[in-house]
């Protein structure tokens, strides 16, 4: 979260210091600015979420089942939010037994001791914010990045198992993978030395294998790929993709947990990177189908804010450029070809865009952090980084591919995944909610 | 009496309602109607998957006039629907048996 190699300044080791230990940090002053700031970030993230992420989808489903992807990615909003207070949050960051350069239990989670949200009080600080504002933030990437997944099984899940699946896999997946990556010296990838500033492998990666699995082992929507599935509002997923751009600056910028020097530039490079990715989705597409489309700009725009999220801490303008063009095409293909070839019914992409885009910027960041591209350098060079960031990359996808399988196989055996063919031949939004998107 | 329905492009509606006032047809009827002929469809393309669209949107109009006025109104919705372009759309034209004007009871041609 607020990694990135600091130059080796007085002042920049300082920093580094107190983000590392929790201890040293916890004595320092409230700043009012960086307290404003990350209230902020954390209301743009929430937003990113709904309505940002949840219109996104909606226009993309069939009329059908437009309120069920709403319905869905707001359960989600309120059941992260109990999760968080009663264990999330504890096992994410309780730091009790972590030890710099040790393998343990506490490398991969952490401990209950702050279960209940108990160790938070009015005046708990987490660096120079309150505790209460970094536990929020942290709250609003809990929604996120399990409503990321409802893409990839939208139009055939059932809610019931919806609700156990992401109540186990935020528990089992998501909350060790944001403990290894941010909760300090001794996580298990933090000792590594990954650089993902805002959540490539923890949100993007995570969510994106995690519905890969599930696309495959749900199966394919009835009638896929014979039949025609067009989105039925591209209105609203363009609004939806504008509301996660805008909200992405809290995303990002608000990784930064201060409102300084490094919020400054998550900004301007997830700017750049996106308004780059957009272009070149539809730059590609206009050259491979003959029309560029809404579709593609906003999903292009989508890949580059996720490609952007795992460098926006250490890499420059000119680093974004790339990563912006490579995410852009990148995930074009991902979601157009490779999907095609594979046959899987991912129905949104998720993988083509969260997974395939976390994985071109989880890796490029290994090499456009580099000073010789504007990054805020590397101590042991590009091969050396490059590989920590494959390793990273590689361990994600196992680590959430293998559990998010395995809790899918228990809930298919004990409560079932799929609604029934009729009810989803009938739409969702009916079947499962008795309700009507649109009353004309 | 004849009952003329037309099939055309839906952005011609407003010209082929000033063309038929013009001659002095008294009323129209229009429906949003979808269909296909030598224009066929069309293909989307969303993140790479082709959809073909079979029926295309057309504006329907049904217009109850007298003998009198067939070719008057023929002529009138020929020229103003035209674009040149396949998918202009078609006019039948069929024998109307009767016709009632529901508030005064007149029937026949007084009531077209």
């Amino acid at each position: 979260m607020k990694k990135f190699i600091t130059k080796k300044s007085g002042l920049g080791l300082l920093a580094a210091l107190l983000v590392i230990f929790p201890g040293l940090a916890s004595a320092q002053e409230l700043d009012t600015g960086d307290t404003a700031w990350m209230i902020m970030a954390t209301v743009l993230v929430l937003m990113m979420t709904i309505p940002g992420l949840s219109l996104f989808y909606a226009g993309m489903v069939r009329s059908k089942n437009v309120l069920s992807v709403l319905m869905q990615c707001f359960a989600i909003t309120g059941l992260m939010t109990v999760i968080w207070m009663l264990w999330g949050y504890s096992m994410a960051f309780d730091t009790t037994g972590m030890v710099a350069g040790v393998v343990n239990l506490n490398s991969i989670v952490g401990g209950l001791s702050n279960a209940f949200m108990s160790g938070i009080t009015v005046d708990s600080m987490n660096g120079t914010i309150p505790e209460s504002v970094f536990a929020t933030f942290q709250m609003t990437f809990a929604i996120i990045t399990p409503a990321l997944i409802v893409g990839a099984f939208a139009e055939r899940m059932k809610f019931s198992t919806m609700l156990v699946f992401m109540t186990l896999w935020v528990t089992i997946c998501y909350v060790p993978m944001v403990h290894m990556v941010w909760a300090g010296e001794g996580g298990l990838l933090w000792d590594w030395g990954i650089i993902d500033f805002a959540g490539g492998t923890v949100v993007h990666i995570n969510a994106g294998i995690a519905g890969l699995v599930a696309a495959i082992m749900l199966g394919k929507r009835k009638g896929y790929p014979k039949s025609a599935m067009p989105p039925h509002n591209l209105t609203y997923t363009i609004i939806g993709a504008a509301l996660l751009w805008v909200g992405w600056f809290g995303f990002n910028a608000g990784s930064a947990v201060s409102a300084g020097t490094s919020a400054g530039m998550a900004m301007l490079v997830t700017q750049i990177a996106t308004g780059t990715a957009a272009l070149a989705w539809m730059g590609v597409e206009w050259i491979t189908h003959g029309k560029p489309s809404v579709l593609g700009i906003a999903s292009g725009a989508v890949a580059g804010l996720v490609a952007i999220t795992p460098a926006s801490g250490s890499v420059g303008p000119q680093g974004a450029l790339y990563i912006g063009i490579a995410a852009g095409i990148g995930c074009f293909y991902a979601a157009t070809k490779l999907k095609r070839a594979m046959g899987y019914d991912d129905t949104l992409d998720v993988f083509g865009v969260h997974a395939v885009g976390g994985i071109i910027g989880a890796v490029l960041t290994g090499i456009f952090t580099a000073e010789m591209f504007g990054g805020t350098g590397l101590e042991n060079g590009i091969s050396s980084q490059l590989w920590i960031q494959i390793k990273s990359v590689i361990f994600t996808i196992v680590y959430t591919g293998v559990l998010s399988a395995i809790i899918l196989k228990v809930l298919n055996i004990t409560m079932g995944l799929r609604v029934s063919e009729e009810d989803e031949q009938e739409g969702l939004d009916l079947s499962s909610h008795n309700e009507s998107g649109y009353v004309l | 009496m004849k009952l003329v329905t037309a099939i055309i492009k839906p952005f011609k509606l407003n010209d082929v309602r000033e063309a038929l006032s013009e001659i002095g047809v008294q009323g129209i009827t229009v429906t949003e109607v979808k269909g296909f002929g030598r224009q066929k469809g069309h293909t989307e393309l969303y993140r790479g998957a082709e959809y073909t669209v079979d029926f295309l949107p057309k504006v329907k109009l049904e217009i109850a006039i007298a003998d009198s006025l067939l070719d008057q109104t023929l002529e009138a919705i020929s020229k103003s629907a035209n674009t040149s372009k396949i998918g202009d759309g078609k006019i039948f034209v069929t024998e109307l048996a009767q016709v009632i004007r529901i508030r005064t009871g007149e029937t026949g041609e007084e009531a077209v």
